[in-house]
């Protein structure tokens, strides 16, 4: 069958994912099978997954504090090596998906198990710091809300980031993740605000 | 074969801060997004072949032991680049309330019955022609609290990838001749009335099928478009 391609006038629009998603997006608590996790590391060949081993947790929050226990959160990183599934050929990468998604709970908390990403190319040959990318979804978002954190460690690679070079300097500490510890396991720490005197930075692209 | 996305064809989408939909208030950044680079974080996506999705997951009548309550319906279409060419092996998720207008999730209190035979969730991944199908049954319209008596326009909602991060869409597809549009603040927070409109799915003979359910299709355009040597002489 043959398809004439006739250019669209234009992309579907966004909406609203809603209050209701949780039953098929994270369905752990449905009778739906869930084919995406907070935990990155869920996989059988997880042991092969090259980085860190780390937590990543924090609190969503709306411009006047309250927490946002109804919201959406997807992540999508490279390995330990900077490299990203699906375009990176590497054996070693294949167990690694670097797509997470989680709801947030009741008191907004959002965590995450995955390894911490290596740097990567940037644009015009230049490098970037390691970064997770997160997409935010929630009732009251007529948009995706897309933003980047970094991780507080890795200070000296931040000087050279090209995004972060985008953001005023006194907004750059809402994209760094705190690394800290918990029963000898690594944990950053970022809490994300929709609002107030703490807001998060947020990009498009 | 690379991409482009550019940037302009973002215009399609709903303004975030839409005040007749309340809850956009507390829950819009007050700064404008900062425009970056498209990197390899942005261009890159996770993948999600056939192995997704179980046999049954784009049949929504077929989850219980009986068949749900409600109009039987199939909704198809194909999701496109803004070339119009085809987006293949893509995962689409879908959810909906039954045909009383009642979803499943514990937060939903609109006092209609739900269906012991219907949970409104499934999943699909397009054919190599960007072709999907459901078959499900057609949602009732639900009341919610963002004003008096205000309820939504029957939908489904759908939530797709395409080839990046950048592809990613959630949206809602409504039925055409809805008399509840003119008051619905979701769907009018899209201000381009063009745009607005090609969330409406179409009712179609073709893929009625006699005897058994009615047709609806619903063509879906992700951003992206196919990078030809006119466009960037400088780069393959
Ligand atoms: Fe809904």
């Amino acid at each position: 069958m043959t398809e004439t391609a006739t250019r669209p006038e234009g992309i579907t629009p966004s909406q609203t994912v809603g209050p209701f998603f949780a039953y098929a997006l994270t369905p752990h608590a449905y009778d739906f099978p869930e084919l995406v996790t907070g935990n990155l590391l869920a996989g059988p060949d997880a042991g092969e997954v090259s980085g860190e081993r780390i937590t990543i947790t924090g609190r969503l929050f709306d411009a006047e504090g309250n927490v946002i226990p109804d919201a959406m959160i997807e992540i999508w990183q490279a390995d330990g090596e900077g490299r990203f599934a699906g375009h990176d050929a590497a054996l070693s990468n294949s167990a690694f998906r670097g797509f997470g998604r989680v709801e947030c709970e009741k008191d907004g908390r959002f965590t995450f198990t995955t390894v911490k990403p290596g740097p990567l190319p940037g644009p015009d040959g230049g490098r970037q710091a390691p970064h997770v990318n997160i997409g935010l979804f929630a009732r009251g978002l007529l948009n995706r809300l897309f933003t980047r954190f970094y991780f507080s460690d890795d200070a000296a690679a931040h000087g050279g980031d090209p995004v972060l070079a985008l953001v005023p300097a006194d907004q750059r500490a809402t994209l760094i993740a705190t690394r800290g510890s918990d029963g000898g396991k690594t944990v950053y720490n970022l809490d994300i605000h929709l609002g107030g005197g703490a807001e998060t930075v947020f990009f498009e692209a | 074969m690379s991409r482009i996305y550019p940037i302009g064809s973002l215009a399609a989408h709903p303004p975030s801060l839409s005040p007749g939909y309340k809850s956009t208030v507390l829950r819009t950044p007050s700064r404008p997004l900062i425009r970056i680079p498209q990197t390899m974080s942005e261009l890159s996506g996770p993948v999600f072949g056939h192995e997704s999705v179980g046999e049954k997951d784009n049949d929504l009548t077929l989850q219980h032991a009986g068949e749900p309550l409600g109009e039987r319906i199939i909704v198809s279409g194909r999701v496109m680049d803004e070339d119009g060419r085809p987006i293949p092996n893509t995962l689409i998720e879908v959810w909906q309330a039954n045909a009383a207008g009642r979803y499943v999730h514990v937060v939903d209190q609109h006092p209609a019955p739900l269906d012991p035979n219907f949970s409104g969730a499934g999943r699909t991944v397009t054919d190599e022609n960007g072709f999907y199908r459901f078959v499900t049954v057609k949602p009732g319209a639900y009341p919610w609290r963002n004003h008096h008596n205000a309820w939504r326009p029957a939908h489904i909602h759908l939530s797709l990838f395409g080839p990046s991060f950048l592809t990613r869409l959630i949206t809602q597809m409504y039925f055409p001749g809805d008399p509840l549009f003119a008051f619905d603040p979701i769907f009018n927070s899209i201000t381009d009335e063009k745009a607005r409109v090609r969330l409406i799915s179409k009712f179609d003979l073709a893929t009625t099928e006699p005897e058994w359910a009615l047709g609806y299709k619903f063509d879906i355009v992700l951003r992206g478009r196919e990078q030809t040597p006119f466009e960037d002489p400088h780069h393959d």
